[in-house]
């Protein structure tokens, strides 16, 4: 009978993805409830060594599949390796990231083991046994919880920052190694080329601290102070549609509903409405701060905390006084 | 060459979500439905591919009647036709029923291509093209940002966004492809387009003519259930300066983020 949970332990180029941690830690959590081992699979080429250190982070077994075929992520490859190593460890739980490789890889793992999915969870919880998500639906204006009743694994995919990330303890990993028995004509979809921007930089999906600019911050260039503070708080910067539609960034920053979905513990606002469709990509963050020179600006009603002012007068003294904090 | 899109359609971005009393659904009336706005960039990707190779482009959906709205719109930006998925049965599907439907609907049209939105914008899922791949044998690129096609027609290179880069992806066909913002500036549907829209056939299919069964799809079907909706927690009222003096207002909000929120 199926039992335990298995969790897909996200990475690139030789190093895990936060997002692996953080399933490691809610994995461990449901696993207390349902019993059975926790378990991790890792895909890629030569990463058994990255695989061995999942046991310090609480993985009780790794099921590895490596091979030439898995040195870049495809959606055929990824998804035969690890509906292969679920099917070899029946877990009762899959667990995998919400992020670009997450949603694209368990959908498909999920049709070849004719399953049920829920995407982008928020919350993950067991009651009477079962797997319990709950997610935000309709651009983030309610919420819906769902169940796996009858098949299994019960699969999910967890939103970036929706859990910590598991400390390292001391624990070590049983290696098993899968072979998905796939060849290279399998694989229909390659990818050719990985072209990186902003290296260095976290990606807003998985930030902790966000500062974002909207409309009122009039030109490209003027992102330049939002950049200043970021690098005092550590921050990663963003964007509004209406920021994105005016030239002043890039596509890649746009939070919101044709953008991303950001889950950070502080969004700073500055010169942002609040339209719907930017709340739906930043409304789950822990802590929302508001500036804006319209106290009737929406983005007030879902501040923590707002400033009713110029951003251009507020941004650069909030630099510097989080300098001083942060110098204490 | 021949390409499919599929369609859904879904509330309009600021319509206002009701509960239903029982928590099991929205409230449906007074909704404003459109076509899902990630969809307009499939159907502008296949009338360009189109416009460029030739062929011809069908648009398929599922859902009651009202989906035929989005369908015309579809027809009216410059769709050859459609194929709606029509029968009480297909209510209530989950991914994988919406997916199976979608198939049946979709293979005896073999077709080259099939472009889906990158997700819709109701359930944010983005599960059922990568279901539909999979159901169909086919390749999938998901979030495409740019696509070219290839010398010899029958493949393409795209773009897709990932966390801190691109991922440049080479796809045989036949294959599925979702659209992300970026690929594309859809077009507006033209009054002469509207006119010839009226005249298109959109053929109705039923669960029988599909070749499925009542166990394939609809809720009984269904592997993810659902067990209730939930309103927003309420958020209590923030704390929001106004007529002070700026670097007043900036102290007292750092300090409070320190402080209360003990985030800094």
């Amino acid at each position: 009978m199926a039992s335990g949970v298995m969790i897909f332990a996200e990475q690139r180029e030789g190093k895990f993805r936060k997002i692996a941690f953080e399933l490691l830690n809610i994995g461990k959590q449901l696993k207390d409830q349902v019993g059975g081992p926790l378990s991790a699979v890792v895909v890629g080429k030569g990463v058994e060594g990255l695989a061995q250190d999942l046991g310090k982070f609480g993985a009780e077994k790794v099921y590895l599949v490596d091979g030439d075929l898995f040195a870049n992520y495809s959606s055929e490859g990824y998804a035969a390796a690890v509906a292969a190593a679920a099917k070899k460890a029946d877990p009762a739980i899959l667990l995998t990231g919400a992020s670009t490789m997450g949603k694209d890889l368990s959908p498909r793992v999920c049709a070849k083991l004719a399953t049920g999915l829920s995407s982008d969870c928020t919350k993950l919880e067991v009651q009477a046994g079962k797997l319990i998500a709950t997610r935000p639906v309709y651009s983030g204006k309610c919420y819906v919880k769902t169940q796996v009743p009858n098949t299994t694994p019960q699969m999910a995919a967890v939103r970036p920052n929706a859990y910590a990330a598991a400390a390292a303890g001391g624990g070590s990993a049983e290696l098993v190694k899968v072979d998905p028995g796939i060849g290279p004509d399998s694989l229909r979809a390659k990818v050719k080329e990985v072209v990186k921007s902003a290296a260095g930089k976290v990606d807003l999906t998985e930030a902790n601290v966000i500062v974002s600019g909207g409309r009122g911050i009039k030109a490209a260039e003027n992102f330049k102070i939002l950049n200043e503070l970021a690098d005092v708080i550590g921050a990663t910067v963003g964007a509004s549609r209406a920021a994105v539609d005016s030239g002043y960034a890039t596509q890649d920053m746009q939070v919101g509903q044709t953008g991303k979905v950001v889950n950070p513990n502080l969004y700073i606002a500055c010169g942002i409405s609040g339209a719907i469709q930017h709340l739906a990509g930043m409304r789950t963050s822990k802590v929302i701060v508001a500036v804006n020179k319209d106290s009737d600006a929406p983005i007030f009603q879902k501040a923590d905390y707002g400033i009713v002012d110029d951003l251009f007068k507020v941004v650069p003294i909030m630099t510097e006084e989080f300098k001083k904090l942060l110098a204490e | 060459m021949k390409i499919v899109v599929c369609l859904k359609q879904t509330p309009d971005t600021e319509a206002t979500i009701k509960l239903t009393a029982d928590k099991q659904g929205i409230e449906e009336q007074n909704i404003k439905w459109v076509m899902n706005p990630y969809d307009e960039y499939a159907v502008e990707q296949a009338l360009r591919l189109k416009e460029k190779h030739g062929g011809e482009t069908v648009v398929v959906c599922m859902g009651p009647d009202r989906v035929t709205e989005a369908m015309r719109t579809a027809l009216a930006m410059g769709m050859d036709k459609g194929v709606h998925l029509k029968d009480d049965a297909f209510a209530h599907s989950d991914a994988t029923g919406t997916a199976k439907a979608l198939a049946a609907a979709i293979k005896p049209l073999s077709p080259d291509l099939i472009l889906c939105g990158r997700q819709a914008i109701d359930w944010d899922m983005a599960q059922v093209p990568a279901i539909l791949a999979e159901l169909l044998d086919m390749p999938q690129v998901t979030v495409v940002a740019k696509m070219e096609m290839g010398a010899d027609g029958k493949s393409a290179v795209c773009n897709r966004r990932i966390e801190g880069g691109e991922e440049v992806v080479e796809v045989k066909f036949p294959a599925v492809l979702t659209c992300d913002k970026g690929l594309n500036e859809p077009r507006y549907a033209s009054l002469p387009g509207i006119m010839k829209a009226k005249k298109k056939e959109i053929k109705p299919l039923g669960l029988a003519e599909s070749g499925l069964s009542a166990n394939d799809v609809g809720k009984a079907s269904s592997k993810v259930q659902i067990l209730e909706y939930l309103p927003l927690p309420e958020r209590p009222p923030g704390k929001v300066f106004k007529e002070q003096e700026t670097p007043d207002m900036v102290k007292q909000v750092v300090k409070l983020l320190r402080e209360e929120a003990k985030i800094i």
